[in-house]
């Protein structure tokens, strides 16, 4: 099946503009009259409200980030701490890994098993890389005498930025088992369900990483 | 090799809880030696501990959240008798035990058993309301449960080996912080939350999914049954609140273990954060457990009054509202805590408004009743006890909300006696309430109602002498937790409620009772047609129990109360509709992947709290391996032949056809 044959099935009725607001009657399931919706949809959306969940909880460490910025107890603060060029250089592979991911989205829906290992390896790459920039970091900070028990807004960086990374590296370890899967049962309807599962996680801890970015480390060296 | 864990971990020189953890590790030694002589073990693996079935779940649930509510009800009478005794005395218990049992109680009563008891009626009632087969992720559900259960069995845990937490319900710091609680009671509490609030948060994402994604053909949003969609605001909550509870235990735990600083004295840490966090948690969870009773209650008002539910668009609006309301409250449980006239005026109005919802709730019960041929069945006086008592309840909690009145009342038995006046009314009354309505669906027989009846009229009546001494005892300056006291003019108080916690025994053993002459009796309290109590939702159109896939043919709803419907249909034809066309039914198999994941769960979180390090590893490990198994498995699902399906149908349309023309006969 070519790619453009698998992704623009002419009865979708989950296309976007194609629900009740756009054109009247929906034959879509999941809206009352249709019944369940299929497993496709049931699954995603699930993981959907699995991703909202969790950025509830992220909302909460960037909750106490923000109450506890300012209490550096005499140590250092953000501005005397972040080296924009590392951060950059790590939101520069964490979003070409996004990229990859993609890719590896659309080398699935072709059934092409090349481009799959190929772009998953590039993802897992990009991903390893942000994840060592990562803990080069820490591991300066620590070096330093600056470590989360140094003070109160250190406590708060290191959870907020290091749960972030705990979810990459989950990310990382389910992306190998996900490309071993595929390996081992090919693409399956199971397994395909699963790897968007997947691709809405990778995309969903860019979008996490984003709002870090900006709160955490650009507004920390700026203030 | 061991971490923390040694010897002196057992509490030999305390015998209260050695004889305790002795009973119940002896009797829990019996059961399962009982289990393995009759030979049972293969049952129970096969058809229960491994079954994926939202039914069988839902009853595990509901058996768990029993277990722990006796638990609780022991701990409740310990605090009850020393407060007793300990007038210028020091009573039996110590002050470091007493801490711990109140601790515990909180604990246990609200995450394992309210929590339970209100997910296992969802977990058994929603699914068939709805008109589908199972929830969107069956097995996901079992891990759900057994997390929950990993949770309990921590806590029970630290009966026997070590200690429990000694800083109340919710560990404020900087009690609850290393240098001010350095044992392991803490650590029992915090993990044992993180596993089973993990286990509540799948579960929440699994209703939210099913209820809102796989209901049957023509359910639409305003067809549901009210308790669905008080389910569905419940489940709403807990995706969006307990994220917030699992970030701020895990702070505390890294304050703990790591010697971070969120909310401790030195480095910055901010204590207040804490108060702020887990109370934007802590204050939708009460309405978690309340939602779905009032849902209950809505099915049980409207089923035994026979009158379809009055004002079920106002409920569903009333039930919503409540459902955002709950997030804007939250610092009406530290108005005390200095953060000015101003946010306490605004969180005082918020919490006063909240109660309009509610108002309107009651307000529809009692017009479902008006002008309804009423039958007082056991669910019904449950129903009708818990609006009295409620509203009482509600207004001592509106009373609380208004902040100055809160600064003398807050802390005191005043508030004991409030939140104890709305969760048993609300929630524990609607737990029974549930569990007698749709037991004879989950098992085919009904429940003794004149055990039934006696239970609530000594639940009742124990429940008004227990707590209404306590608003005095609040009113008159005695405060919470306090392990003796020496002020003569509350005594006679202390005493009527520890007389009253009596009475309440006596309606548990009534229920005890009432669940063992129900057995013996089966046969002549037998659920025949399969819809005992005449009623309006279409599980009633299954048949008791309900074969695994629930329903043969997915059903056709027409309207708001679809099964009855279909029900005055049949009536008036004076038959059943045709017969429909069976088809085989692909159902998930059943999978020990939430028992096994369950195991491991509990073995890491023995590691960490005893700082047992290669453990935690080897869990960790198997928790993964775990996963990978599961999701290296080829056949999740089996088929039941269409002959299966059709011989269950026929046998059910029979016992209706004969129930209908025995109904025609008598008119």
């Amino acid at each position: 099946m070519t790619i453009a044959a698998a992704t623009a099935e002419p009865d979708d009725p989950y296309r976007i503009g194609h629900g009740r607001g756009g054109y009247g009657d929906s034959e879509a399931t999941g809206h009352g009259a249709g019944g369940p919706a299929p497993r496709r949809i049931v699954t995603a959306y699930g993981f959907w409200i699995f991703l909202l969940s969790d950025i509830i909880m992220f909302s909460a460490f960037f909750a106490s980030y923000a109450v506890l910025a300012g209490q550096t107890a005499g140590g250092p603060g953000g501005r005397d701490l972040f080296d924009l060029r590392n951060v950059a250089i790590e939101t520069g592979c964490l979003l070409a890994s996004s990229f990859a991911c993609g890719v590896a989205s659309v080398a699935a829906e072709g059934r092409e098993p090349i481009w799959f290992y190929a772009a998953m390896a590039v993802t897992f790459l990009l991903g390893a890389a942000f994840i060592g920039l990562e803990v080069h970091e820490f591991a300066g900070l620590a070096a330093r005498g600056y470590g989360p028990q140094r003070s109160a807004f250190l406590t708060a960086f290191f959870t907020l930025v290091g749960c972030h990374g705990l979810h990459v590296s989950a990310g990382l370890l389910w992306l190998l088992t996900m490309m071993a899967q595929v390996f081992a049962k090919g693409f399956r309807a199971d397994i395909l369900r699963r790897f968007t599962c997947f691709s809405l996680f990778w995309h969903a801890l860019d979008i996490i990483w984003v709002a870090l970015f900006t709160v955490v480390y650009l507004l920390g060296a700026g203030a | 090799m061991f971490g923390k864990l040694t010897w002196s971990a057992i509490p030999f020189d305390q015998p209260i809880p050695l004889i305790a953890a002795g009973i119940v590790a002896g009797a829990m030694f019996a059961v399962l030696v009982w289990v393995a002589a009759k030979g049972w073990v293969p049952y129970l693996w096969q058809e229960w501990i491994t079954s994926v079935d939202h039914k069988r779940i839902g009853v595990m649930y509901t058996l768990l959240a029993i277990v722990m509510l006796l638990r609780g009800f022991i701990d409740a009478i310990m605090m009850r008798s020393q407060q007793a005794l300990a007038f210028r005395a020091p009573g039996y218990l110590p002050p470091e035990h007493y801490d711990q049992i109140f601790s515990a109680h909180g604990t246990i009563m609200i995450f394992f058993a309210a929590m339970p008891m209100m997910i296992g009626l969802m977990n058994f009632a929603v699914p068939l309301q709805l008109g589908i087969r199972d929830v969107a992720f069956p097995t996901l559900n079992s891990v759900g449960f057994w997390l929950t259960a990993t949770g309990a069995l921590l806590v029970n845990i630290s009966l026997v080996i070590g200690e429990f937490a000694r800083t109340g319900w919710l560990p404020f710091p900087p009690l609850s912080e290393a240098p001010y609680s350095p044992g392991v009671g803490v650590d029992y509490y915090l993990w044992s939350l993180e596993i089973s609030g993990a286990g509540t948060l799948v579960t929440g994402i699994n209703f939210v999914t099913t209820i809102l994604k796989t209901r049957a053909p023509g359910m639409s949003y305003l067809r549901m049954p009210m308790f669905c969609w008080t389910a569905l605001a419940s489940n709403l909550l807990i995706v969006a609140a307990f994220p917030v509870l699992t970030a701020t235990l895990a702070m505390l735990l890294l304050d703990r273990y790591l010697g971070f600083h969120f909310f401790t004295n030195t480095g910055g840490g901010n204590m207040m954060m804490f108060m702020n966090l887990i109370w934007v948690w802590g204050h939708p969870e009460v309405y978690i457990l309340v939602l779905p009773a009032f849902g209950i209650y809505s099915e049980v008002v409207s089923t035994f009054s026979r009158k379809p539910l009055f004002g079920y668009r106002s409920m569903v609006i009333a039930t919503m509202a409540i459902c955002i309301i709950s997030f804007t409250v939250w610092l009406h449980h530290f108005f005390t805590m200095g953060a000015g006239a101003d946010v306490n005026a605004v969180f005082g109005i918020a919490t006063t408004i909240i109660a309009v919802p509610t108002g309107v709730k009651i307000f529809n019960w009692l017009f479902t009743m008006y002008g309804g041929r009423i039958y007082f069945a056991s669910p019904m006086l449950w129903a009708v006890g818990f609006m009295v008592t409620f509203v009482i309840g509600g207004m001592t909690g509106v009373l609380l909300a208004v902040p100055p009145a809160d600064f003398v009342l807050h802390n005191s038995l005043f508030l004991v006696a409030h939140f104890h006046n709305v969760i048993i009314a609300g929630v524990l009354f609607a737990g029974f309430a549930g569990l007698t309505y749709w037991f004879p669906k989950a098992f085919g027989f009904r429940l003794h109602e004149g055990w039934g009846k006696a239970a609530f009229w000594f639940s009742m009546t124990g429940f008004y002498v227990v707590f209404v001494p306590l608003y005095v005892l609040g009113l008159s300056g005695m405060t919470r937790r306090l392990q003796h006291y020496d002020v003569a003019q509350w005594r006679p108080w202390v005493l009527i409620a520890a007389f009253g916690i009596v009475i309440m025994a006596c309606g548990a053993a009534c229920q005890a009772a009432q669940l063992v002459v129900s057995i013996r009796r089966r046969d002549q309290l037998r659920d025949v047609t399969g819809d005992p109590w005449d009623g309006r939702s279409l599980e009633w159109s299954t048949p008791s129990p309900p074969p695994a896939f629930n329903y043969p043919v997915l059903p056709h709803v027409e309207d708001g109360e679809a099964y009855w419907t279909v029900k005055q249909r049949a009536r008036e034809q004076g038959g059943l509709h045709e017969e429909p066309d069976y088809a085989p039914i692909e159902m998930p198999r059943n999978s020990a992947t939430g028992f096994v994941c369950a195991f491991f769960a509990t073995i890491m979180g023995f590691a960490l709290i005893w700082n047992i390090w290669w453990l935690l590893v080897l869990g960790a490990i198997g928790a993964y391996a775990t996963f990978v198994v599961f999701a290296w498995r080829d056949v999740p699902e089996y088929v039941i032949p269409a002959a299966e399906v059709a011989r269950s149908d026929r046998a059910n349309r029979n016992a209706r056809r004969e129930a209908l023309a025995a109904e025609a006969a008598r008119s």
